[in-house]
C-alpha cells in the first residue's frame, strides 16, 4: 500500500473520532452548563481545554460564553479541531484514498460532509445543539460501523483502526486530565452534589455510566471512575481498551508485512504492558495528573513513530 | 591540444535530508574537433553514475542519493583531445537546425534585442554579421558576476547591461533568432591558460550558417571556440543545456562548493600516464 | 428562441426523428417509452439519478467558476442510440485515424518523413508548442505513443459524421461514459431487457490490458502499473481515482514516486516498490522538473531519465499532444494516406487556417457564420460561435485574429445532430457530440459508443461540461433483422 494512502486512512479515522469526541465534550458541557468547578472554571471552559482549543479560542474571543464556545467547537472553519473542520478533514483524507475505501465507508463519510456543508453555513442555535450533537455521534457510529463491517481485513483496515484507537486513547486521557482534580481521593470526603454530577458527566462523556454500575454496583466514587476509564479492558473507551487495539493492529500490520517491526511497536507494547499490569493504586501514588500528561505525551510520540515507520 | 578536466561539486546541508537528485550534462560531445580519451562522472562513493542520451544528443548522467544525508559530491574527471576547427562543429544532429529558431521564455525578443540584432544591417555576409553581433554583446552586457541569475532572460540582461557568459549567450541566441538564424546554447569547459580559472565552467552559443553548418560564437570572449573549448551540452537555452539541474527534499539549507580545473597536458606525458592507468 | 436558433434547429438532423418525422428504428422502443412516460416520473428518475451520482461522488471542478467547487455534471436520462452498423463503420474509421495519429507522432520524433515529403509544414511540427524536443530519437515500447485517444465526433445527417478534434494528450470523460451506463441500468432495467445494448463496462479491463502490453522490454513478469494524478484538486480527479480503482492499480501523486539510479519506485508501507508503467494524467510540462518546467511540484524528478533508459513506460508518451493542435488536425486525412496508404473513412470538418492570408480574409469576412477556435485551446475556452455572437464579440475576435492569426482556426457552424433530452419544459431536442475512446497497445481496442455530451441550453452548440453541457448514456444496439417482405 502507498505510504500516503496509509497516512490518509489513519488520519481519516482519527478525524472522524475527533469529531465525535468534540461532540461528546459539548454534550457534557451542555448538560452541566451553569455549573462551575472548584477553580471557578465553567464547563464551557473545560470543553475548550479538553479539546486543546483554548489558545485558539482566546485568540479570537475575550471571554467564555456558551454561544461562542459552541460556535468555535462545532462550526468554526478556522478552528482545525471544530466538528466542522474535523469532518471536512476526514472527508478530504477519505477523498484522496477513495479507491481504498468501500462504498459504504465512503458514503458514510461523504454523506456526513455534504450535510455539514449545509448545516455549517450559519451558527448553530444552542436550542438545536443537542440534536446536532446526536447527529454527529450517529454519523460517527455509521462511519465506524461501515468501515468495521465492510473493509477487507488487511492493512487498509488496520491503519483505520490504528487511527481510531490512538485518537480515542488520547481523547480519554484528555477528558480525564481536564477533570483530574475532582477524581483525586481527597475530594471524595468533601465531595458534594456538584462533584457527583462531575463524575457522572465524565462517565457519560465516554458512554460508561451504565458500565460503571455494572462493574461497581455502588455509588459513584472517583477512584472507581479512574480505574474504569484507565484500566478496565472491557470498556471500549478506556485507555487499556484502546491500547489493546493499538498494539493489536500494529501486530497485525507487522504480520502482514512479513514480521517487520519498528520503534512504534516497541513503544506501544511497553505502554500497553503498563496498562495491562498496572494497578490504580500505583497510578494515584505516582500522581494522576502526571500519569495522564505522560499518556498524552506518549501517544504523540507513538503517532510520530507510526508516521515514520509506515506513513512516509 | 590535450585538456584535462577535474570538476568537483560538493553539496552540504545544515540538516539531514532524505533525498536529492541531480541531472548532470557534463560529458563532452565528440565531433571533428574533439575526441574523448577518458571521461568519468562519479558520485561520492565512487560509483559510476547511470546515463542516457537526451533529445538534443546530450549525455545526461543522473545522481541520486536516497537516504538521510548531510553531504554529497559529484566528481567529473576526464581528458580530451581537441583541435581548432574555427568554431565549426560537424557532428550528427538529432534535431534539424530549423528547430533552433524557436524561442523560449529566456530568449523572448524585445525592442532592445531587435535593435541590437538590426545593428549589423550593412554587413554583406551572414558570418560577418554574426561575428559583428558577437563583438557587440560584451560591450552592451558588461561582464559582472552576481548581477544576474539562472532565470534571467536575454531581455533583462540587456536592459541591466551586466551579466555573465550565460547572459551573453542568451542575448546572442535571441538576436540570431531575430535574424531567422537557428541558434542554440552551449555549455562546456574552457581552458583559459591562467591559474585563476574562474571561467573554466563556461557557456557560449552556436548559430547555423548555411554551407558551414553549426558555428560556435563565444560573445563573452569575442571569439569563436578554439581548441581550448570542451563542448558538453547544447539546448534551446540554459534550461535544456544546464550543466547541473537538481532537486532535493527537506527544508535544510544547501551550501555548494565547486572546484573546476582545466589543464593542458603535453601529448607525450599524457600517453605515459594513460599507460599507467591501463597497467 | 430567436430566428437564428430556430433555423439552426430546423436544419439539424434529429437522431430519433423529428416531431412530425418517422422514428428511426433504433429509437422505436425509447420513443414509445417516452410517449408513455409522465413528466413527473421522469422528474423523479432524474432526482434519483442525481442522488446516485452524488453518493458515488461524481464531481467535476470547473476552472473559472467560483462557488461550489464540486458541481455535478448534469446527466440526461434519455440515452443516445447508435445502431450497430453505424457504429461498426465509425469504429473502423476511428481505428484507422488513431493508427495514423500514432504513426505521425512516431515520425515527428524520428525522421519527420511527412515533413520531408512536403505534406506537413516543418514549422507546424518543430515550432509547435506541443513538440517535445526531449522525445527526439526515442523509440517507445511497441512504438505506441497515443495509448489513449479521445476523438470528438459530430453528426449532421444520417451518414454524415465528422471529426471535430483529436485528443491524444490526456483525454478525459471515460468515467462519465461508465457511470452513465451504470446509472441508466439502475434506473431503467426494463429498457435494457428490450434491447441488446453492447456493453461498455469492460473498458477498465481493456485499458489495463493496453497498459500491460506496453510494459518496458526489460520488465519480466507482471508489470506494476500506476495512475499518476496531479491530486484531488484536479478537475478530473474523480475519474483518476475511479479508473485506478476499476483497474486495481495504485493511484499515485508525484510525491509517492521516487527515482533512484534511473528506476522509478513508489513509496509503500513496506518500503520502495518498482514501477513499470505509468498512466499519467498530468501534463507534459509538469512530468519532470529536471527536464521540463523546473517549478513543477506535481511531477517526479528524474522521470525522463528512467523513461528514456527504458525502465518505465509513460502513457501517453510526452509530446503526443501535438495531435491535439487544431492546425495539425487539418492534416490528419493526409496522415492516413501517407502512413497507411488508405483513404480516410472519417472526414474532418472543413477548417480555415487563419495563418494563411487568403483563408484569414475569408474568415474575417464571414466571422458571423463561423466557429472560431484557439489552435491550442481546449474545453470550449476562448471560442467564438459566430451566429450566436454579439457585434462586440465579433469585433473583439476580429482584432484578436489580426493580432495573432496563427493562434486561430475557423470552421463552418455545423448543424450538430440533436437527440431527445429531458429539460425543464419537457422532452426537447438538444445538440450532441460523441467522444469515443480508442486504446492503442499491442492492438487497438475500442469499446462501443463513448461519451455523448449534450448542450442543455436551447439552441446551444457548446457541449463542454465547463460551459453548461451535460452527458448522456450512449447505446450501440444491434437491431433484430427486419423480416424481409
Amino acid at each position: 500500500m502507498l505510504s500516503r494512502t496509509a497516512n490518509n486512512l489513519f488520519w481519516m479515522a482519527r478525524y472522524m473520532e475527533r469529531a465525535e469526541f468534540v461532540a461528546r465534550l459539548l454534550e457534557v458541557a451542555l448538560q452541566m452548563s451553569g455549573m462551575k468547578s472548584r477553580e471557578g472554571r465553567t464547563e464551557w471552559n473545560s470543553a475548550l481545554i479538553a479539546s486543546g482549543c483554548e489558545a485558539g479560542y482566546f485568540a479570537k474571543y475575550d471571554e467564555v460564553t456558551a454561544r461562542d464556545v459552541v460556535d468555535y467547537l462545532a462550526r468554526d472553519p478556522d478552528n482545525p479541531s471544530s466538528i466542522y473542520s474535523c469532518l471536512s478533514t476526514a472527508r478530504q483524507n477519505g477523498r484522496s484514498v477513495r479507491t481504498a475505501l468501500t462504498v459504504d465507508t465512503w458514503e458514510a463519510i461523504n454523506g456526513t460532509w455534504l450535510d455539514i456543508q449545509v448545516a455549517g453555513r450559519q451558527r448553530f442555535a444552542i436550542e438545536n445543539l443537542d440534536n446536532m450533537l446526536s447527529w454527529v455521534k450517529r454519523r460517527a457510529l455509521q462511519f465506524n460501523g461501515a468501515y468495521n463491517n465492510t473493509m477487507l481485513r488487511g492493512d487498509a483496515f488496520y491503519f483505520c483502526r490504528l487511527g481510531t484507537y490512538l485518537e480515542r486513547a488520547d481523547n480519554t486521557a484528555r477528558i480525564l486530565d481536564v477533570k483530574y482534580h475532582v477524581l483525586l481521593p481527597e475530594y471524595e470526603q468533601v465531595g458534594g452534589l456538584l462533584d457527583y454530577y462531575h463524575w457522572r458527566a465524565i462517565l457519560r462523556s465516554v458512554s460508561a455510566l451504565r458500565a460503571y454500575h455494572r462493574f461497581y454496583r455502588d455509588r459513584i466514587s472517583p477512584w472507581n471512575v479512574a480505574e474504569l476509564l484507565i484500566l478496565q479492558p472491557q470498556l471500549p473507551r478506556s485507555l487499556r481498551g484502546c491500547y489493546d487495539q493499538v498494539t493489536g493492529n500494529l501486530d497485525l500490520l507487522a504480520g502482514q508485512y512479513g514480521g517487520q517491526t519498528g520503534e512504534c511497536h516497541r513503544l506501544a507494547g511497553e505502554y500497553h504492558a503498563r496498562l495491562r499490569y498496572g494497578r490504580i493504586q500505583d497510578v494515584f501514588d505516582s500522581g494522576l495528573h502526571e500519569f495522564l500528561t505522560e499518556t498524552i505525551d506518549r501517544s504523540i510520540v507513538l503517532g510520530k513513530e507510526i508516521q515514520r515507520f509506515y506513513l512516509m | 591540444m590535450r585538456l584535462q578536466v577535474q570538476h568537483r561539486t560538493a553539496y552540504r546541508y545544515d540538516a539531514p535530508i532524505p533525498y536529492a537528485i541531480q541531472n548532470i550534462r557534463l560529458s563532452p560531445r565528440p565531433f571533428r574537433g574533439l575526441r574523448v580519451i577518458r571521461w568519468s562522472i562519479k558520485g561520492e562513493t565512487g560509483n559510476e553514475l547511470p546515463s542516457y542520451i537526451d533529445g538534443y544528443g546530450n549525455i545526461i548522467h543522473c545522481h541520486t542519493v536516497n537516504r538521510w544525508h548531510q553531504q554529497a559530491a559529484i566528481v567529473v574527471s576526464g581528458e580530451v583531445e581537441t583541435h581548432d576547427t574555427h568554431g565549426m562543429v560537424s557532428a550528427p544532429e538529432p534535431l534539424p537546425p530549423f528547430f533552433f529558431r524557436r524561442n523560449t521564455p529566456l530568449t523572448e525578443p524585445c525592442e532592445a534585442l531587435r535593435a541590437l540584432a538590426a545593428e549589423g544591417e550593412g554587413l554583406s555576409s551572414l558570418l560577418d554579421r554574426l561575428h559583428d553581433l558577437m563583438e557587440r554583446i560584451p560591450r552592451r552586457v558588461i561582464y559582472e558576476i552576481g548581477e544576474t541569475h539562472a532565470a534571467t532572460t536575454a531581455s533583462e540582461a540587456l536592459a541591466a547591461g551586466r551579466g555573465v557568459c550565460q547572459d551573453h549567450a542568451h542575448v546572442f541566441i535571441a538576436c540570431a533568432r531575430l535574424l531567422d538564424v537557428p541558434a542554440r546554447y552551449v555549455s562546456g569547459y574552457l581552458w583559459t591558460g591562467s591559474e585563476e580559472n574562474f571561467e573554466a565552467s563556461h557557456a557560449w552559443a552556436e548559430a547555423f550558417v548555411p554551407d558551414l553548418g553549426w558555428v560556435g560564437f563565444d560573445p563573452a570572449n569575442g571569439v569563436s571556440p578554439t581548441a581550448a573549448y570542451v563542448r558538453t551540452a547544447v539546448g534551446l537555452d540554459y534550461w535544456s543545456a544546464a550543466p547541473l539541474r537538481g532537486l532535493r527534499q527537506g527544508t535544510a539549507r544547501e551550501t555548494l562548493e565547486v572546484s573546476v580545473q582545466v589543464t593542458a597536458v603535453a601529448g607525450q606525458e599524457q600517453s605515459q600516464s594513460q599507460q599507467q592507468v591501463v597497467s | 428562441m430567436d430566428m437564428e436558433q430556430g433555423r439552426q434547429l430546423a436544419q439539424s438532423f434529429d437522431e430519433m426523428g423529428g416531431p412530425g418525422g418517422d422514428c428511426r428504428p433504433q429509437y422505436r422502443v425509447i420513443r414509445s417509452w417516452l410517449d408513455g412516460a409522465e413528466s413527473e416520473l421522469l422528474r423523479l428518475k432524474r432526482e434519483e439519478a442525481e442522488q446516485l451520482f452524488r453518493q458515488i461522488g461524481i464531481t467535476f471542478a470547473v476552472y473559472t467558476e467560483g462557488g461550489d467547487p464540486e458541481r455535478l455534471i448534469p446527466f440526461d436520462l434519455i440515452p443516445r442510440i447508435l445502431d450497430g452498423q453505424e457504429w461498426d463503420y465509425l469504429e473502423r474509421g476511428l481505428v484507422q485515424r488513431v493508427q495514423a495519429l500514432n504513426a505521425f507522432v512516431a515520425d515527428v520524433y524520428h525522421e519527420r518523413e511527412i515533413v520531408k515529403a512536403g505534406k506537413v509544414p516543418e514549422a507546424l511540427v518543430l515550432h509547435n508548442e506541443s513538440f517535445e524536443a526531449e522525445m527526439q530519437g526515442f523509440t517507445v515500447p511497441q512504438e505506441v505513443y497515443t495509448h489513449i485517444a479521445g476523438i470528438d465526433i459530430v453528426r449532421t445527417g444520417p451518414k454524415e459524421f465528422f471529426v471535430l478534434e483529436d485528443n491524444c494528450r490526456t483525454p478525459s470523460g471515460v468515467s462519465y461514459m461508465l457511470e452513465d451506463r451504470e446509472v441508466t441500468m439502475r434506473l431503467f432495467p426494463e429498457l435494457f431487457g428490450q434491447h441488446s445494448v453492447r456493453p461498455v463496462s469492460h473498458y477498465p479491463d481493456e485499458l489495463l490490458e493496453t497498459l500491460r502490453s506496453v510494459a518496458p522490454e526489460r520488465c519480466s513478469g507482471e508489470p506494476t502499473i500506476v495512475l499518476l494524478t496531479p491530486g484531488q484538486f484536479n478537475s478530473a480527479y474523480y475519474e483518476h481515482s475511479f479508473l485506478a480503482d476499476e483497474m486495481g492499480v495504485e493511484l499515485v501523486e508525484g510525491s509517492d514516486l521516487i527515482v533512484e539510479d534511473a528506476v522509478v519506485y513508489m513509496r509503500t508501507t513496506e518500503g520502495l516498490r518498482r514501477v513499470d508503467v505509468i498512466y499519467r494524467r498530468i501534463d507534459d510540462a509538469f512530468l519532470d522538473p529536471l527536464t521540463f518546467n523546473p517549478d513543477s511540484m506535481l511531477g517526479v524528478a528524474g522521470l525522463m531519465q528512467a523513461y528514456r533508459t527504458g525502465n518505465v513506460t509513460l502513457a501517453n508518451a510526452p509530446g503526443a499532444g501535438i495531435c491535439d493542435d487544431k492546425a495539425i488536425y487539418t492534416f490528419v486525412p493526409e496522415m492516413v494516406r501517407f502512413y497507411l496508404g488508405e483513404e480516410p473513412m472519417l472526414n474532418n470538418v472543413p477548417t480555415y487556417n487563419c495563418a494563411k492570408e487568403e483563408e484569414r480574409h475569408y474568415v474575417l469576412d464571414n466571422l458571423s457564420e463561423l466557429v472560431i477556435k484557439l489552435v491550442h485551446g481546449s474545453g470550449g475556452y476562448g471560442m467564438l460561435v459566430g451566429p450566436r455572437a454579439s457585434e462586440a464579440e465579433l469585433g473583439e475576435f476580429a482584432t484578436r485574429i489580426k493580432a495573432k492569426p496563427e493562434a486561430y482556426i475557423a470552421q463552418p457552424t455545423l448543424a450538430l445532430s440533436t437527440c431527445p433530452t429531458f429539460v425543464d419544459t419537457g422532452i426537447a431536442p438538444r445538440h450532441v457530440d460523441l467522444r469515443p475512446f480508442v486504446l492503442v497497445g499491442d492492438r487497438v481496442r475500442v469499446v462501443p459508443g463513448g461519451l455523448t455530451r449534450v448542450a442543455l441550453r436551447e439552441g446551444s452548440l457548446v457541449v463542454n461540461s465547463s460551459q453548461g453541457g451535460g452527458t448522456k448514456d450512449t447505446w450501440v444496439i444491434d437491431l433484430p433483422e427486419e423480416p424481409s417482405s
